[in-house]
């Protein structure tokens, strides 16, 4: 097996059990930082998937921002030395078996498709295509989304402020 | 080396705008130093252009550097900075202007309660006409025009305080914007048809005919109207002489070098593309302008009105020049004029200034002191500031050995050799001979009032005093390039404008096909020029010999002659009624317009048709609802009720109300059905 | 690491426990890390069939999108969680039913 290959299936298996871990521990903090580990995995598989530039962002964006956010969002509801309650509820039997099944039969899905598959070699670099995309055909959604995104803005901040 | 040089000039006055508007207040001397270091740096770096480009002395001498601002496949927009002979020597006016400007304001508005802000807006005003100077293209160019036209704004109100320098500001504006709506639709015709703003591309697709007939007419029209709003043609001239309520520096600033210069300046520029009916409709303009607001200026009695009035005159002499093909002159004189009309500004300021002065010592708050009726008599009170408007006023009124001479006679004979060439169009040079007339009596009235005769508030002229000379320094400098010996040299010739700046600044042919060619025109020019200089200097001398018996002698009575003449005296008092008539006839109908679509709005749409609706509704749904209410109601949607309440309670062991059992169902429901599709 | 199937299982496992999370951990938080996670997912997939799929950009284009809606959505659903929290001094998702009643 070359170095590649083995590097691969180590971050898989990385992401992986850093997601049971955040899906499974009881401490919501370990959960955090273990779901800040498997998003680094995710971020290590787009590279392998040539995708540099959304590897960069999901370093940005998810382990930058919205881990942060979470943690932070940890900090202010939890008093760290409270009582620790069960995590998880009365549905967690039920739950485990039904994602169990979701999962069998997505990977049947996936094994018996017969995938359209083109070969293609590594861009050289894909942000600039990625911009003239986003400034050609996607400029609507681009508009859009950042109409949303001060959407989400505005709602945060209008619900998360001090009721006067 | 020119790029960046200029890029320098463009951008210091900015950096002080942005220090001055942030740390202004806390800066020592409130940051007055600030504002006038970059606007030193700035003119000293043009003055090195200047004397590279004299060295130089290449007339086809043009750099040109640009970036794409927006590209988004086929839309384009580049924008840059083209630097030619033209550039430099009006980075070098704007620049001048702007220093001395700085200088004379630090005293002018030594404790005013927003100095520093003065300084910013004076930093933003200098940019932002740097910056059409610099622009090679119709759209960075437009962006700069706004530009211009916002801190004229903020400088014409800048004692906002005062109701009549708010309104000024507005009106300024106002005005302006009417012009620009025209000058963005030619930009728009000439983008549609030729798919570029840069002015070497507009020049190229005029010339392969690109764009023709009505269309390039309405296009010319259209920018022309830009420049009318900001030179302050007429009919847009009414925000012109309001603009004086803005402090005296600034009048100076905005009124010689950079606001109604700017107008000229996009004449000069769009010249190449103007049809033979475009160059009429701003000869027109612009000569009619001329004698207009000459006439004008007679009988104002505020000395700031009368720079003013003459200010428009001026102007419209440049778009004279324009029309009528010799737009070289018009550049020439907008040079000769910028000097010689801030030295006026700035001394009337200087005047103003002691005025104000002495009528504080006296505890006088009701006299006017830009009345010139309270003047006299300050000859001996304020030399400096006598003789250097004395030698400004020569060359304006067209005296020989005056700059104003050189430029004045340069349009004069192009206006003359156009006429000859088309004997129907003889008006022109009336307008521009007339005006010079009226240019010389008015001017020389204005200083025959303010400096000799006896003083008509003798209490007052004890306190007159010099001005300091932060104050006359400017004045002696302008003063002194009055004379003709700096515009032509290397030559010293004093009768023909002849010189560095005829042999630098080239006029070009048109790009529009059929018009006259520059040779043709300047032949034209040069032949006429004699006679147009004995007519210019006869003229010259009847205005000023009338204004000295007028004034001086008093052998003709000036108020007599008013009286006699008082349906003409009053109409030029009142400036021709013109902001009344607007009011009449523009606002006021317009107004109530208005009120009339809003009565009908109102009275009869609102109250008849809505309401009447309303009413036919209101009767339709009360029979429906008895129908509703008897039938449906009580039989069918009881019914239904009935049946869904009790499938409701059986249902109601499912709603449980936890997000999570939701969940559950929800991802329940996808196993089924992938195993549906699966197997 | 150039099979693509290799991809689809990951992003299925990553899925799933994502949806586990979401059905089964008490605390918001917990729930939305969980959503996090199936994004993520999502965001594999679509990464991956334009890798396999001829290096079609529109996927990373895609995946840009999700990434920037996930923010939006961490953002307003952690106001509403800090929400609940001033409101109700909880943060277990069982306790907020009020719309039950």
């Amino acid at each position: 097996m070359p170095v590649a290959e083995i590097v691969f299936w180590l971050v898989a298996a990385f992401t992986i059990i850093s997601a049971s871990f955040v899906v499974l521990n009881n401490q919501l903090l370990y959960s955090a930082i273990a779901l800040l580990f498997s998003l680094f995995g995710v971020a290590g598989l787009y590279i392998f998937l040539w995708a540099d530039f959304i590897a960069g962002i999901q370093l940005i964006v998810y382990i930058g921002g919205i881990n942060v956010l979470i943690i932070f969002g940890i900090m202010l509801t939890n008093k760290i030395s409270s009582v620790r309650l069960s995590q998880t509820n009365v549905q967690q039997g039920v739950g485990a078996v039904i994602a169990l099944w979701l999962m069998i039969l997505i990977s049947l899905v996936i094994s018996k498709t017969p995938w359209l598959q083109i070969e293609s070699s590594e861009p050289s670099e894909t942000v600039s295509v990625i911009g003239t995309l986003l400034l050609s055909k996607y400029l609507l959604p681009f508009e859009a989304i950042s109409l949303l995104l001060l959407g989400a803005l505005i709602g945060a901040a209008l619900l998360s402020r001090e009721a006067t | 080396m020119f790029i960046d040089y200029s890029l320098y000039i463009l951008f210091l006055p900015l950096l002080a705008f942005v220090i001055q508007i942030f740390f202004g207040k806390k800066l020592p001397r409130q940051g007055d130093w600030v504002s006038i270091l970059a606007i030193v740096s700035s003119l000293v770096l043009a003055v090195i252009m200047f004397a590279s480009m004299i060295s130089g002395y290449d007339p086809n001498f043009k750099q040109e550097a640009s970036f794409t601002w927006i590209d988004m496949g086929e839309f384009k927009i580049r924008l840059g900075f083209l630097v030619d002979n033209l550039t430099i020597i009006m980075l070098l006016v704007v620049t001048l202007i702007s220093t001395c400007t700085h200088l004379f304001s630090t005293e002018y508005l030594k404790g005013d309660i927003r100095y520093s802000r003065y300084f910013a807006y004076l930093g933003l005003f200098t940019f932002s006409m740097n910056g059409i100077v610099l622009a090679n293209n119709l759209i960075s160019m437009y962006m700069f025009w706004e530009l211009v036209g916002v801190s004229s704004y903020l400088l014409i109100g800048h004692w906002f305080e005062k109701k009549s320098a708010a309104d000024a500001s507005k009106k300024a504006f106002l005005t302006n914007r009417v012009g620009d709506i025209g000058f963005f639709i030619g930009i728009m015709l000439i983008y549609n048809a030729i798919g570029s703003f840069a002015f070497g591309d507009i020049f190229n697709g005029v010339a392969s005919e690109m764009i023709t007939g009505t269309t390039l007419t309405l296009a010319g029209v259209g920018l022309f109207m830009g420049a009318m709003g900001k030179s302050s043609q007429f009919p847009l001239h009414i925000w012109l002489p309001d603009a004086m309520e803005g402090p005296t520096p600034v009048s100076a600033l905005m009124h010689a070098a950079t606001m109604v210069a700017a107008g000229v300046y996009l004449a000069v520029r769009i010249f190449p593309i103007l049809t033979p009916d475009a160059l009429l409709v701003v000869a027109y303009v612009g000569g009619f302008t001329a004698l207009f607001a000459a006439s004008i200026a007679i009988t104002q009695r505020d000395i700031k009105k009368v720079l003013a009035y003459s200010t428009v005159s001026q102007l419209g002499y440049m778009i004279l020049a324009v029309g009528t093909g010799v737009y070289t002159a018009a550049f020439f004189h907008l040079l000769t004029h910028a000097m010689f009309k801030a030295n006026l500004f700035y001394g009337s300021g200087s005047v103003i200034h002691s005025m104000h002065h002495a009528l504080h010592e006296k505890h006088d708050h009701d006299t006017d002191p830009q009345d010139m009726m309270n003047m006299g008599g300050f000859r001996k009170k304020m030399p400096i500031t006598h003789w250097s408007m004395f030698l400004s006023t020569l060359a304006i009124a067209g005296v020989p050995f005056f700059s104003g001479f050189l430029s004045k006679d340069a349009i004069l004979a192009g206006t003359l050799s156009f006429a000859q060439h088309h004997p129907q169009h003889f008006l022109l040079p009336v307008f521009g001979f007339g005006a010079a007339l009226i240019t010389a009596f008015y001017m020389f009235r204005m200083m025959f009032l303010t400096f000799y005769g006896k003083s008509q508030m003798p209490e007052l002229i004890d306190d007159i005093h010099e001005s300091p000379k932060i104050m006359t320094g400017p004045l002696v400098l302008l003063g002194g390039l009055s004379f003709f010996i700096w515009y032509t040299l290397p030559y010293f010739n004093f009768m023909s404008s002849h010189g560095w700046f005829t042999d630098l600044v080239v006029p070009k042919d048109s790009s529009v096909p059929g018009n006259p060619s520059a040779d043709y025109i300047s032949k034209g020019a040069h032949h006429a020029h004699h006679l147009a200089m004995y007519l210019s200097i006869a003229v010259a001398f009847i205005g000023i010999f009338l204004s000295w018996t007028f004034y001086i002698k008093k052998s003709l009575s000036a108020e007599a002659w008013s009286k006699r003449l008082r349906l003409l005296y009053r109409w030029s008092q009142n400036k021709y009624y013109f902001d009344e008539n607007y009011n009449k006839y523009l606002y006021q109908p317009t107004l109530r317009l208005a009120k009339k679509v809003a009565w009908v709005d109102w009275e009869l749409y609102d109250k008849y048709f809505i309401n009447g609706f309303g009413r036919l509704t209101n009767l339709a749904s009360r029979v429906a609802g008895k129908f509703d209410y008897d039938g449906i109601d009580q039989v069918l949607v009881d019914g239904t009720a009935k049946i869904a309440n009790f499938l409701g309670s059986l249902l109601k062991t499912v709603q449980t109300g936890k997000l999570q059992n939701y969940v559950l169902y929800v991802t329940c429901g996808l196993i089924i059905l992938m195993i549906i599709q699966t197997f | 690491m150039d099979q693509l199937n290799n991809y689809l299982y990951i992003s299925a496992i990553l899925f799933s426990l994502g949806t586990f999370a979401v059905m089964t951990r008490r605390n918001g938080i917990a729930v939305l890390m969980g959503v996090e996670l199936i994004l993520n997912a999502a965001n594999i997939n679509f990464v991956a069939f334009s890798r396999f799929g001829g290096m079609n950009m529109d996927g990373h284009i895609f995946s840009l999108f999700v990434i920037v809606l996930a923010a939006a959505e961490a953002a307003v659903a952690l106001a509403i969680v800090i929400n609940i929290y001033n409101n109700l001094h909880t943060i277990n998702v069982d306790d907020a039913a009020l719309l039950k009643e």
